[in-house]
Parts: C-alpha cells; structure tokens; sequence
C-alpha cells in the first residue's frame, strides 16, 4: 500500500514509468533523479504522508525501499 | 499583453523602483501582490491606483527579514492563487556611515533585510516554483555592490551578496525552467537618493556617461523585459541599468 502510493508519486515527479520503478531501484542511479529531484520528491511524500523528514534522514535515503521503510517506521500505515 | 494572469509578488513595491514595477507589471495584465514592511499607506494607494484602472492588486505587510512571516505570506499568495509565477525582491533599506563609525547593528540590519531577505523568499516561493516547472525570479543589486562605496560598506556587500545568490539560484534551479537575474540600478531619482545633498547629486550625474539620473520607470521596464517570455534564455546575469556608469 505505502510502496503503490510511494511509486506513484515517483513515477509523477521523476517521469519514469510505474513498473520500472522497485523496491531495490536507486533514485540516483536507476530512475536518473538529481538532488533537486530528491528534495521534490520528499517534499511531496512529507505532504503525502502527513510527517516530516529531517536533512540528516533524507540524505540516507538512496531507494525506493529506503523510502517505503523510513515511511513505514514514521506512520501507523 | 506580456504577462497576461502571472502572479507577481514584488517586495518593497510601496514606493519608488517597487512601486513601479508593481505598476508596470499590472499595464500588463499581471495579478501584482505589493509586499510593503513600514508604510501601508502608500502600500494602499498603489493598490488602488492598480485595482482603479482595471488591474488586479492586493497588499501584504511583511518583513522579509523574518522567515517565518516570509513563508506565510507566501503560503497565502499559493492559497489564494494557486500559483507564484513571478517574484522581484526589490526591498532594501540604506543605514550609511564609515566603517570606523558604523554600528554593527546597522551591518547586521541591512544584510538581513537586502540579502537574507532575498534569500527568505527564494527559499519560500522556489518550491512552488519547481513544482510548477517554471519561474522568474529578478533580485534587484545595485552598481554599489560591483564597485563598493565609501559610507556604504553594509549597504555594497548586501548588493554584492545579491549578487552571488542570483547566480547560485540560477544554478540551482535552472533545470526547473526558473530563471534568476539581479538587476544592477545606478542613480535612481528615489526616495533612496533624494537624501544626498545637491553638490553629491551634481558629482554623481558628472561620472555618468549619459549625463542624467535615471528613474523607476527605466529600472522597471528591465523588470518587465526579466519577467516575461522575451528574457527565457537568460539567466544568472547582472543587468546595469545605471546610463553608463559603470562598465
């Protein structure tokens, strides 16, 4: 459920399609992000999931499933 | 008309080089939001002389040296209009004195209002910005900030700081289609400069090479050519707009 919502909001602000994006996918590497793409992205799943997501923790994040465990933890979802 | 339902917030558009901007702008056919900090009724009445002749205008007080506040407003301008597709940080105050003499309040005061201030708005309105995928924002510098000036150490480094923001945000942010430029104003017949005395005015209008002080009007027509479609290639530059003063 975090992961489908997660995917999506990928797919809108990075532009890469739905089903090339995983758990394992790295933003940088494999869906061709840049910093600044990062930043939107988490600013949006900051507004998605209603949490916020200090400097130090989003400089950890480099997957998908980084992304979807750090909203995992975060949430009651 | 070249800007035809683009929000625009222009700081420090209560009076001079503001004042026209937030003019200007609103000819054609922007949505012009005046931010004023001190003076609500000039604020007003420029408001009025837009919304009178069929513009659309509100005012905002903030101090753009207090984030927070920065941030609200500009929070609001997105609730309301759903979009912020030009923004011109043109507030700036002087505080003059020779280094030896000067407070260091004063420093910190003008910094924060020229530079931080800039930096405050960028900071807020640029997340829309990308969002959007597009922007423009005009930073307005000053000659001082590339030749210095004696008395006006705070003031100079403030433009000069401007300066170097307006390129790194150009950087930053010129994969998001936001273009960033300073304009540079030379002697500017304002409430800014109507303070020097007679024989300074005399000495300034001798050093510039169209022999003439220029108005708001010229600084705010740069404005309008920044803000529209016409400037898309450019980006992280300094225009002059001082009649040869300096080159």
């Amino acid at each position: 459920m975090i992961f489908e919502k997660v995917k999506e909001r990928i797919s809108d602000i990075l532009g890469v399609d739905s089903d090339d994006i995983t758990m394992d996918s790295s933003f940088i590497d494999d869906l061709g992000a840049d910093s600044l793409d990062i930043v939107e992205l988490i600013m949006a799943l900051e507004e998605e999931f209603d949490i916020e997501i200090p400097d130090e923790d989003a400089e950890r994040i480099q997957t998908v499933g980084d992304v979807v465990d750090y909203i995992k933890e975060h949430t009651d979802m | 008309m070249k800007l035809k339902g683009k929000v625009a917030l222009i700081t420090g558009a209560s009076s001079g080089i503001g004042r026209a901007i937030a003019l200007k702008f609103a000819l054609e056919g922007a949505i012009v939001i005046v931010n004023y900090s001190g003076n609500a009724e000039s604020a007003q009445k420029v408001v009025e002389e837009i919304n009178s002749s069929g513009g659309i205008c509100e005012s905002i007080k903030c101090d753009v040296s207090n984030y927070d506040d920065v941030k609200n407003m500009i929070d609001n301008i997105i609730e309301k209009y759903n979009s912020i597709d030009i923004l011109v940080n043109n507030a700036g105050i002087t505080k003059d004195n020779l280094i030896m003499r000067m407070d260091v309040e004063d420093f910190d005061r003008v910094i924060d209002v020229n530079l931080k201030g800039c930096f405050n708005t960028i900071k807020c309105a640029s997340r829309y910005m990308i969002k959007q995928k597009h922007g423009k924002i005009i930073n307005m510098s000053s000659v001082i900030g590339i030749t210095g000036n004696a008395g006006q150490a705070n003031y100079a480094a403030s433009k000069a700081g401007v300066i170097a923001l307006t390129k790194s945000a150009a950087k930053e942010f010129a994969s998001r289609n936001i273009n960033v430029n300073a304009i540079a104003p030379g002697y500017i017949e304002t409430r800014m400069t109507e303070v020097l005395n007679e024989k300074i005015k005399e000495d300034i209008i001798d050093k510039i090479p169209l022999k003439k002080a220029g108005n708001p009007e010229d600084v705010a027509k740069t404005a309008l050519f920044l803000a529209c479609d016409e400037s898309n290639y450019i980006t992280g530059q300094v225009i002059n707009v001082d009649g040869g003063m300096v080159m």
